[in-house]
């Protein structure tokens, strides 16, 4: 009996030995947009030459909030269905206790990285994800019609407001119905959440939680950055902005049909494409401020590679981390998709100067990003950005001024806190 | 005497027999429905999360209704009784199922009224008729999306070249419009499911009463008012309450086709949103429980109401 046990074991160990130098099959989940798939696909073709290994893509919705009740639910459950996550840099805190600790395992190329990148992603001295890609959005806006208008790029919000409303008025005037002056993501989602915490950190208002914890968001500043924003709708915006994503306000900007639009940097690459009507006539600079002296805020986006605890190819799916974020793939990404790399080499390489112009020019704005207080509020975010993007949303379809809004927001924020986030 | 101990053992050994057969289907029904049900009342007594689940410990009803003190003599009720989102949840649920339900019986028996009429083609249209209905919702939703979008959508296109609007609607994300997009969606929908149901209520009706009214020359609508009506009624009910058990959990057509605001949240998104977003397991169990409950009460309510013959006794 006792030598059948030894002699099963010795089989079942070498089965697994045997399977471990094999080919593994992954699993990668991302939720795409633009063209990601496609390059993320070529990438993974490489990977699959390379080592012999393959990879099958699961793809999610474009709704960040979408996928994250999605990936929660898998790793609750502590499925091994999937190997790889992209996670958007918001998750870490939240999601750090099911996925490997990178650390160890990338500790060769760790100091290659944009630092700030690195520091989303580690919770209590644990690595959580390797960044992929950074986003921090830019304001796109018309060359060919502030031309036409004798405007000026816009500096502050109140300007952007009345230059919007200048060419928008001018082009309906000319026959041009479909015409507005600025859309930008104004569903009640996490997109909300980063549009408006900008409009309330470049006037001055500060930010949804402070960095210790402290709320703060109840102020003058914040209420008058958020009334303003109530403004445009159905004015310089088009109703349905309030139910736009990425791609609803791309949608407007690139069939030519909007001034300005704030956007992540993957409508770039799109906007300059082929067949894009408006690739030869438009151009991107930071986002606006809430008047002089006051800097503009953009919000710190990026999508970043966690393996999980539940894979059974761990090792697998590091060396396929590890690949996707070396210099070519991050170059290759930085000049089809448009992506700021998380690689700081990149930012200087003379190709993607040349292909991407805009890059190395936004070195600058993706290092002082404005992070979301993800780090602050721990498990708590998704409630308190909830919270946060329903009294915006609230305030721009009219339901209650900014004022009272942000008061229940302090009430809210202060009740989800309790003695400590 | 013997003879009633043989007897007595044939029918003690057919109820056996009864139990053994009804087995399967008792033990499915608990591990599918009740189990499930079971524990998630149980979790909505708990603080369980998500990630810790395990861990799950039993703290009363807090999730449904708690006072805290701040101390300085002020205080404030909290929990799911005391949530004005939840309580907007519930009157969204039962606004859009009342309604969405009466216009889908309405338009149901016009659809099965003339569908049960002979003429060319009935196959065809029989056919065509379901296939609102046999379209995933998640498919129609996001197909409906796209055509109510206000840039991009052709309703506003048609309604703007009719002259009926000057400008385009923004259906979907306009918190007066959204509810009316969702309605107009599901009734576009299930109505096929509806004058299927009747339509299975009208071939029931021997066709002898008709000749005879027809021979009485009793004139059309009075046939309907009191034969056909009263006929069919018993199939009507039963398909109401099906589509009300439906159209109270509404879920996917709420989540696919409007923002996650007031003005279209369920109480199925609620709970959803507590659930998994939000990392309030317990919470969320505890609106999954009032959920149920609010089904409970409203179905018994009807089948009392209308005094449904639910066991056949009047058959």
């Amino acid at each position: 009996m006792k030598i059948l046990q030894k002699l099963m074991t010795g089989i079942a160990g070498a089965a697994v030995l045997a399977t471990g130098a094999m080919a593994a099959e992954l699993t990668i989940v991302h939720g795409s947009v633009g063209r990601d798939q496609e390059v993320l696909r070529a990438q993974l073709d490489k990977f699959e030459a390379e080592t012999d290994h393959t990879v099958t893509i699961v793809s999610m919705p474009e709704s960040t909030t979408d996928q994250f009740g999605q990936y929660r639910l898998w790793l609750s459950a502590q499925s091994s269905d999937i190997d790889v996550y992209r996670l958007d840099v918001i998750w870490a805190p939240q999601l750090a206790s099911h996925f490997v600790d990178l650390t160890p395992h990338v500790a060769d190329i760790v100091d290659d990285f944009v630092p700030a990148a690195i520091e989303s992603q580690t919770v209590d001295g644990k690595l959580v994800a390797l960044p992929m890609f950074l986003g921090a959005p830019a304001l796109y806006y018309r060359t060919d019609l502030l031309e036409k208008y004798g405007q000026e790029v816009p500096g502050t919000w109140a300007e952007l407001t009345e230059t919007a409303k200048v060419v928008m008025d001018g082009e309906r005037a000319e026959g041009n119905d479909g015409m507005w002056g600025f859309v930008f993501q104004g569903a009640a989602y996490e997109g909300l959440t980063c549009n408006a915490q900008e409009w309330i950190n470049s006037s001055g208002g500060g930010r949804i939680v402070e960095l210790d914890g402290s709320i703060a968001i109840n102020n003058p500043q914040a209420a008058a950055a958020i009334d303003l924003a109530a403004s445009w709708v159905g004015g310089i915006a088009p109703g349905g902005v309030l139910n736009y994503k990425e791609e609803d306000a791309r949608g407007v900007f690139q069939s030519g049909n909007a001034v300005f639009m704030r956007n992540w940097n993957y409508a770039y690459a799109l906007a300059a494409g082929e067949d894009s009507p408006v690739r030869e006539s438009f151009a991107v600079t930071t986002l606006p401020t809430g008047g002089e002296g006051m800097s503009s805020s953009a919000t710190l986006g990026g999508w970043h590679l966690g393996v999980s605890n539940y894979s059974e190819n761990q090792e697998a799916s590091i060396e396929l981390v590890r690949f996707l974020n070396n210099y070519d793939n991050q170059k290759e990404r930085a000049i089809v998709t448009s992506r700021p790399p998380t690689l700081n080499a990149v930012y200087e390489d003379p190709e993607v100067a040349e292909k991407q112009e805009f890059i190395p020019l936004w070195k600058p704005v993706v290092d002082n990003a404005l992070p979301r207080p993800s780090a602050a509020t721990l498990r708590k975010y998704n409630e308190v950005s909830a919270a946060f993007w329903t009294a915006v949303h609230n305030t721009m379809s009219g339901n209650g001024d900014a004022a009272t809004n942000l008061a229940q927001l302090e009430n809210e924020l202060g009740r989800l806190r309790g003695p400590r986030w | 005497m013997a003879k009633t101990d043989a007897r007595s053992r044939l029918s003690r050994s057919r109820t056996r027999s009864a139990w053994l057969f009804l087995a399967p289907m008792l033990v499915t029904l608990f591990v599918v429905a009740a189990w499930p049900l079971g524990r998630t009342i149980w979790f909505s007594f708990t603080d369980a999360s998500l990630d810790l689940m395990s861990q799950a410990r039993w703290v009363g009803i807090r999730n449904y209704l708690e006072y805290v003190d701040f101390g300085d003599g002020e205080g404030r009720y909290y929990g799911l009784l005391a949530d004005a989102r939840w309580w907007r949840s519930v009157w969204n649920t039962i606004l859009f199922a009342t309604v969405s339900v009466s216009f889908e019986t309405v338009f149901g028996l016009i659809i099965a009224l003339a569908l049960h009429k002979q003429f060319r083609g009935r196959a065809f249209v029989r056919a065509a008729v379901l296939i609102p209905w046999a379209i995933p919702t998640i498919v129609s939703a996001k197909m409906w999306a796209w055509m109510l979008h206000d840039q991009f959508g052709i309703i506003n296109d048609m309604f703007m070249s009719l002259g009926l609007i000057s400008q385009p609607i923004a259906w979907t994300a306009s918190p007066d419009t959204a509810m009316i997009a969702v309605l107009m969606v599901d009734i576009w929908k299930t109505t096929p499911f509806m004058a299927l149901l009747i339509l299975a209520g009208l071939q029931m009706v021997p066709g002898d009463i008709y000749e005879a009214a027809k021979l009485d020359g009793v004139p059309a609508w009075r046939v309907f008012r009191r034969v056909t009506l009263p006929l069919i009624m018993p199939a009507v009910l039963v398909a109401v309450v099906f589509r009300a058990l439906d159209a109270l959990r509404v879920f996917d057509i709420v989540y696919v086709l409007t923002p996650n605001t007031d003005a279209t949240r369920t109480m199925s998104v609620y709970a959803r949103e507590n659930l998994f977003d939000f990392d309030q397991f317990a919470y969320g169990s505890a609106a999954s429980t009032l959920l149920f409950l609010v089904i409970a009460l409203i179905t018994i309510t009807f089948i009392m109401a209308t005094r449904m013959d639910l066991e056949g006794k009047r058959a």
